[in-house]
């Protein structure tokens, strides 16, 4: 018997292979569970607690008149028509450009009555207004659906969901970034001073509170106070009442002291105190001891800042930031609009109790308006503007419309994250990647240019939390031992072996033994007795335990580990991959816990099992889901120079290919498909679990490496015209046309009529059908008629019969299709609904369908875009030893300095991948994982089918036929075809539409506008001295214009043309007129300063 | 195959002491390069022809290109052939000769394919154009000898134009189908489709104006009757449709040429390669030999026993080397073995699409080139 040494010899493997958790984490969360979990729990609990806040309406004058709100609840996503209901689904909206929404209903109990008999009511079921409904959350119809029903619903089961539909548009409410609330920051303002800050924001009030050193002594800085106010002041105001407990309060260190006595030698406005300063610490009687220990820490904080600048407070630390989602977002939002909708109610209701007499019975129940909230949601939005008077909020661009370009910009877009400060700001700290985003925010996907490094994006794996019930778990600190600072004197809370333990920015406490305490708290955790999001975190320089349960933070799922032993053993994994467990099951046995990026820092986290060490505490589950979705797109991005990972992650967003499943049905304004959409030949686990192997954008061509023909400079590619013949890179381009046809004032509207099929313009008709619409499947050309639309001449004064109009009484309002001459278009669909306003409308859809052409532009997965430079004949093109021929050759120069060896590989790879029929992997950091094929496995390959082990081929010049003087490096990579094209960008005229007002040429292709000769294009003409050049171009061919000057005023004058002479308006004469040429602008100027008071005169000479 | 001028390529000789040559001979080292290239590890080097009539003149050698010299030494011989793909031996012709055949053969023996393609209803999700683009790359099967090229302004008839049907229909209630292109149903007697422009004429006997002026059924001619015109494969997949769709139009095919779409190139792809030749430097033996037979992944190499328990690596398979370099990788393996390529001996493969039989079109290629040096010593002279 043969034994094979080397086998036996080899480590045994003791590594689980736990990618299969992947899949099944994914498969419970989708990918954009942060937008469903948040909006879910708005709709679910939030919204109960808004109402619970302000369930009760009094009238001011009489408060015995009340309405109360008992419970509240969101029906099922329906619209109103003609006064029935009728279910939505989203794609219906889509199409119909309506907004899906849900109606939300409440139970209330009312006062009704009149002249001082008063019965109580209960009505169930009252509609208050409509809540737009995320796709997919529990509101959703399409929730819990598989995929056959989405189907059904004429859905794409593989969209993500997690946006809105608001008249038709896809909106989604992008992922914000902001500082903790309620957290003490410690940092320097722009002078250098340290200074201890807390945003503090509560169901009431928002407010900032600043405790600052300046020149040796301590101030607190508070809007609401005009100056700073000593700290000494305030901790006396607040009850402290000697400087002794002041010291001993923020502890006994000698050196505070020192740092404290200035402020102590040197020196009411309780209810600002109160409510305003450190609005976050609840007050109760008047008793401000809590507040004063939370000051003293703050204190205490800052001068050690002071003294050891390490306890700085880094601001960009991923653990000091709260991401807001959709649903908190749409709470405040709604919050804002039910209490306005209240004081409405309440002021009408006023208005009516003042009336001296009031005959009707009186119904509190009729002024709850329902429209404000309806349309104060809708209009957010669909705008994208928060705008709360409440809170002093004034936010742009929240929502923005679903990139519908490629599937992976759809899914890309739902886990962008947003900044909140400005911009433009010329700091590197933020934009840099900070070590604590590792596993939680993307490293290589943030767009270029201004919001570089600003702009983030999810990892894969990454959850961001949601509110969490503080009240069970404080009392469950306190069980555990936790002292409360009721019983304690000042000096003991900073006794030197015990911790603070501060839940969600509050100082509950302390404890003596910090250790015992987090480790009870994660087992419970761990058993799921209390939130799995939970975060526990000791930090021994603070001495501080924090323990956070608040929403927005990010935390990721990792592998507990045992004195560096997995819990997860071979025997889970089976189980899973039976069906027996799920991901829940892994969470809930205690293998897998979240965490989030502060309780990371009591984690010793190793990367694979093998390198786990006594002290390790958890595994990371797979090194490649430290990047996020468009960057999981990249085969080997781990081999690449970094910058070209992030130029993919923005390109892979422009990629045409398959939208969605249901991508024909749809009637976006702009679509790009490829017709045959391949899936890559070297994929990566992301591909799979992102679905981008179904929704494909890109083809596998066949590169050669080489220079040919000198087109292919500068990254330019050389395509085979027979790949293009063959449908290589050929694209449909689908745009929307809308046309309504208007109701107006006076019940006239406009019609449709029939075509002329003879005489004038009958031409221009040809494609429409005898309903006057344009039909399926015909050509358009520019300056078609798709529309034989008419409206009424008369729309406001009321006629006779509105709906038997003569013809006469109409005028023609004929929609052309504006396309540029020479390029047509086919009419794929027509699509006819009444809107909101019930008038109807019509949707065409023109179809284009594209070659390649020279200049479009490719890329491919490895961020190496390039145009189209030429298009060469099959028979020139060099050909190998098996008669392969590319189907692209690029140049090698496009290697040396972009350094993306990760390209190399995915050719080799794929090229692997061809010969021996297996799809090969390029998983981030897959190689010791066996994601990712290695580099000598992949040779291995190449040589058993006879080609080189370098990927090198021999190939033939197809021109002369003779071999090449060099073997060329040859195989295929995934190519993308980007949507912009020469086509839509092309541009030229002679003669075109001029402005109006300075009669210069128009600006831009869209209208037709002329090129410029810019300021340097105008230098470079003057250096040269071509001044009938410059002459031509500013001057004859823009805006010349004739006028007629004063040799003796210099003013303008005018052409009399009855007297055939120039006349000057000011001389009253004509007799010293010239006649000299000017640009139009200038005489507009000369003009404009004369309407102001100035006068320019032109004095003129002879020349 | 061990070739005599091992030596010379072994060891560098100063030029005085190279053996004088007889005159008309040249030096081994010369004539390899003139006939062979060779593939080193880093590049294939002598990949050029030497074309200049006077390159050697200075050793006597003529190289100019003689006729006789050529029937001498030219000599073509068939491999292979079966249906739709050919292999032959192409030998003692240059290498630009050999190309102009392949580049022949790709872009300018016309074939017929569908180019007008008249939709008369179409339901399915595939879109006209690209309907009418996967249409256009079906080969079909048909002699394009037998037809005429249309021009922009010919009439469309039964010497230059083909005509196709397809209708297809998938009934509510049952499930998908798949257009295949076995669909496609020869209409020897031209278009059906009235012309739009024509008024319906009311006397019935008058034939109704189509697409087409037939001026007889092409499968009443006799090259038809025996042989209907149809795809060459009936499994394209065309579409798919759903129930309630409906496919049906008109497909015409024209000839045409390669060189304008693709889609007329009769054949999938030409090409060629030069015969391999697979040279051991030195005798190779025992595990060394061994070693290489291993190296080789479509076993070039084989083992002889010479006797006494001792083995050598013969060259038995040259013909089969792909130029995986991997029997010259590594460890000085260049010093031992040397790949070359003959520069006038190609291994001509020709993968028809299924118009004409591989062995016509070649013949045709050579119709054509033939045609090409007439036109051009007739504008010479
Ligand atoms: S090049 Fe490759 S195929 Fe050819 S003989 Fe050497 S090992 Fe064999």
């Amino acid at each position: 018997m043969e034994i094979d040494k080397q086998f036996l010899a080899a480590p045994v493997k003791t590594s689980v292979d736990k990618f299969q958790l992947l899949p099944e984490f994914l498969k419970v969360r989708g990918l954009v569970k942060q937008h469903l979990d948040s909006y879910n729990y708005f709709v679910r609990t939030h919204i109960k607690k808004i109402v619970q806040a302000n369930d009760l309406i009094t009238a001011t004058k009489d408060p015995s008149i009340y309405l109360r709100y008992k419970d509240v609840r969101i029906g099922e996503p329906s619209m109103v028509l003609d006064g029935v209901t009728e279910k939505l689904t989203p794609q219906k909206c889509r199409l119909l450009d309506t907004t899906y929404t849900a109606p939300i209903y409440v139970n209330i109990e009312y006062v009704t009555g009149s002249h001082g008999s008063k019965t109580t009511q209960m009505k169930r079921d009252v509609i208050i207004g409509r809540m737009p409904v995320m796709l997919r959350s529990c509101c959703c119809i399409l929730h819990g659906k598989d995929e056959e029903e989405l189907a059904k619903y004429g859905e794409c089961p593989l969209d993500p969901g997690g946006y809105f539909v608001v008249k038709g548009n896809e909106k989604v409410l992008l992922i914000q970034e902001q500082l903790s609330k309620n957290r003490i920051i410690i940092d320097t303002d722009n002078k250098g001073c340290v200074q201890a800050s807390v945003a503090s924001i509560t169901a009431k009030t928002k407010s900032k509170t600043i405790i600052r050193m300046e020149k040796e002594k301590i101030y607190l800085l508070l809007n609401k106070f005009g100056t700073k106010v000593p700290i000494m002041i305030v901790l006396k105001a607040m009850g402290m009442e000697s400087d002794q407990e002041v010291v001993q309060m923020i502890g006994r260190d000698p050196r505070y002291s020192e740092l404290l006595l200035p402020s102590i030698e040197e020196g009411r406005a309780l209810s600002i105190l109160r409510d305003i300063f450190l609005a976050n610490i609840p007050v109760d009687q008047d008793n401000f001891r809590s507040k004063c220990i939370y000051v003293a820490v703050m204190v205490r904080r800052m001068m050690e800042a002071i003294l050891n600048k390490d306890a700085m407070d880094d601001k960009d630390y991923v653990g000091n930031k709260r991401l807001e989602l959709s649903g908190q977002m749409l709470s405040l939002l709604f919050e804002d609009l039910f209490k306005s909708m209240n004081e409405e109610a309440v002021k009408s209701i006023d208005k009516i109790l003042a009336k001296p007499s009031r005959s009707s019975r009186l119904d509190i129940s009729q002024y709850i308006v329902k429209d404000s909230i309806t349309f104060g949601l809708e209009r957010t939005l669909s705008t994208g503007n928060f705008d709360l008077k409440r809170f002093g909020v004034n936010r742009k661009g929240m929502a923005q419309a679903v990139a519908r370009l490629s599937y992976i910009a759809t899914v890309g877009h739902m886990t962008k994250i947003i900044p909140q400060f400005e911009k433009s700001r010329k700091v590197s700290g933020p934009r840099a990647l900070q070590p604590s985003q590792w596993g939680m925010l993307c490293p290589c996907d943030t767009p270029e240019g201004e919001a570089c490094g600003l702009v983030k994006n999810l990892a894969l794996m990454t959850h961001v939390t949601t509110d969490e019930d503080e009240g069970p778990l404080i009392s469950l600190c306190y069980t555990l031992g936790v002292e409360s600072f009721e019983y304690l004197s000042g000096e003991e809370v900073h006794m030197p072996n015990s911790y603070l333990i501060i839940f969600n920015g509050l100082i509950i406490g302390k404890h003596r033994r910090p250790q015992r305490f987090s480790n009870a708290m994660r087992t419970l955790r761990r058993a799921g007795k209390i939130g799995e999001f939970i975060s526990i975190f000791v930090n021994e320089k603070q001495r501080c335990v924090y323990i956070a349960s608040d929403g927005g933070r990010v935390c990721r799922p990792l592998v507990i580990a045992d004195k560096g032993v997995s819990r997860i053993k071979e025997h889970h994994m089976k189980e899973l991959k039976d069906g027996v467990r799920t991901f829940d099951s892994f969470l809930k046995d205690g293998l897998i816990e979240y965490l989030d990026v502060n309780e990371e820092n009591n984690a010793l986290i190793a990367l694979y099992e093998d390198n786990a060490k006594e002290k390790t505490t958890h595994i990371e589950i797979e090194p490649f889901t430290i990047l996020g979705v468009c960057a999981g797109l990249i085969p080997y991005p781990h081999h690449n120079q970094s910058p070209r990972n992030t130029y993919q992650c923005a390109m892979g967003k422009q990629a045409m290919g398959n939208i969605a499943y249901n991508q024909y049905c749809r009637t976006d304004t702009l679509m790009c498909l490829l017709v045959y959409p391949q899936r890559p030949l070297l994929t990566t686990r992301t591909i799979e679990l992102v679905s981008f192997d179904k929704l494909g954008a890109g083809q596998n061509a066949t590169v050669a490496v080489m220079s040919y023909s000198g087109y292919d400079i500068e990254d330019a590619i050389v395509m085979n015209k027979s790949s293009l013949d063959r449908g290589f890179g050929r694209c449909i381009v689908m745009k929307r046309m809308v046309s309504v046809c208007l109701k107006y004032e006076n019940s006239t509207s406009d019609r449709i009529i029939k075509p002329q099929r003879e005489g004038q313009d009958c031409e221009k008709m040809q494609i429409l059908d005898d309903d006057g619409l344009a039909a399926p499947g015909q050509t358009i050309r520019a300056d078609d008629i798709y529309i034989n639309k008419q409206s009424p001449i008369v729309t406001r004064v009321p006629v006779k019969s509105p709906m038997a109009l003569p013809d006469s009484s109409y005028r023609s309002s004929r929609e052309h299709y504006k396309g540029s001459v020479g390029e047509s278009a086919v009419i794929d669909r027509v699509a006819l609904f009444s809107d909101r306003d019930n008038n109807m409308k019509i949707k065409f859809m023109t179809r284009q369908t594209r070659r390649p052409e020279v200049g479009d532009k490719f890329s491919s997965r490895h961020g190496q875009k390039g145009v189209c430079g030429t298009i060469v004949q099959q028979e020139d093109f060099p050909f190998s030893e098996r008669g392969i021929c590319p189907d692209l050759i690029m140049n090698p120069h496009g290697f040396p300095s972009r350094m993306t060896v990760g390209k190399m590989i995915e050719l080799l790879g794929s090229k692997a991948g061809v010969s021996c029929g297996r799809f090969h992997y390029g998983s981030a950091f897959g190689e010791p994982s066996g994601h990712a094929d290695k580099v000598e496995t992949i040779s291995e390959t190449l040589v058993k089918h006879g080609f080189s082990y370098n990927g090198k081929d021999f190939l033939y010049s197809g021109i002369t036929g003779e071999p090449l003087q060099a073997y060329i490096f040859m195989g295929p990579i995934y190519y993308q075809k980007l949507k912009h094209m020469v086509l839509d960008k092309m541009h030229a005229r002679g003669h075109g539409p001029k402005v109006m007002m300075t009669r210069q040429p128009t600006e831009g292709r869209s209208n037709n506008g002329g090129l410029r000769v810019g300021e340097m294009e105008r230098d470079c003409l003057i250096a040269y001295g071509t001044s009938m050049l410059l002459y031509e171009r500013l001057m004859i061919s823009s805006d010349e214009f004739v006028v007629q000057v004063c040799r003796k005023c210099g003013l303008l004058g005018y052409y009399n043309f009855k007297l055939k002479t120039g006349i000057c308006s000011t001389c009253k004469n004509g007799d010293n007129i010239s006649t000299m040429k000017l640009p139009y602008a200038c005489k507009l100027l000369i003009q404009e300063l004369q309407s102001m008071n100035i006068v320019p005169r032109l004095k003129l000479t002879e020349a | 195959m061990v070739s005599a001028n091992e030596e010379q390529r072994t060891e560098k000789i100063p030029v005085w002491d190279l053996p004088d040559v007889p005159s008309g001979n040249l030096p081994a080292h010369l004539e390899l390069q003139r006939t062979r290239t060779v593939c080193t590890n880093d590049a294939p080097i002598h990949t050029e022809n030497i074309q200049y009539s006077g390159a050697y003149a200075s050793m006597g050698v003529d190289n100019s290109m003689r006729f006789e010299k050529f029937c001498k030494n030219f000599r073509v011989e068939v491999i292979r052939l079966g249906d739709d793909e050919m292999e032959f031996d192409m030998v003692g012709i240059d290498a630009s000769l050999a190309n102009a055949f392949r580049r022949i053969l790709i872009s300018e023996l016309p074939t017929m394919a569908i180019e007008n393609v008249l939709v008369a209803n179409n339901t399915s999700v595939v879109q006209d154009e690209v309907l009418a683009h996967r249409l256009g790359l079906i080969p079909l099967k048909v002699d394009p000898r037998l037809f005429n090229y249309k021009s922009e302004n010919d009439q469309p008839s039964e010497k230059n134009t083909i005509v196709f049907k397809l209708h297809s229909r998938c009934e509510k209630k049952s499930s998908r189908i798949n257009v295949k292109s076995s669909e496609l149903k020869w209409l020897p007697g031209g278009s059906e489709f009235a012309l739009s422009t024509e008024k319906p004429t009311q006397d019935s006997t008058s034939k109704v104006k189509t697409y087409t002026s037939f001026t007889c059924s092409q499968d009443s001619l006799p090259e038809f009757s025996s042989n209907p015109i149809a795809p060459t494969h009936d499994d394209i997949t065309l579409a798919v449709l759903g129930p309630g769709q409906e496919i049906e139009l008109e497909a015409h095919a024209v000839k045409g040429m390669g060189k304008t779409h693709a889609k007329w190139s009769p054949v999938a792809t030409a090409w060629y390669r030069m015969l391999p030749e697979v040279i051991l430097l030195q005798e190779i033996e025992d595990e060394k030999a061994e070693e290489l037979i291993k190296k080789c992944p479509v076993n070039v190499f084989d083992i002889e026993d010479i006797g006494k328990g001792r083995k050598r690596a013969t060259v038995a398979r040259p013909r089969s080397c792909t130029l995986c370099r991997e029997c010259i990788r590594g460890d000085d393996w260049d010093k031992l073995v040397a790949l070359q390529r003959v520069k006038d001996h190609f291994i001509f493969t020709i993968e028809s699409t299924g118009a004409l039989p591989p062995d016509v079109l070649f013949t045709e290629a050579v119709k054509i080139l033939e045609d090409k040096c007439e036109r051009v010593i007739t504008e010479m002279s």
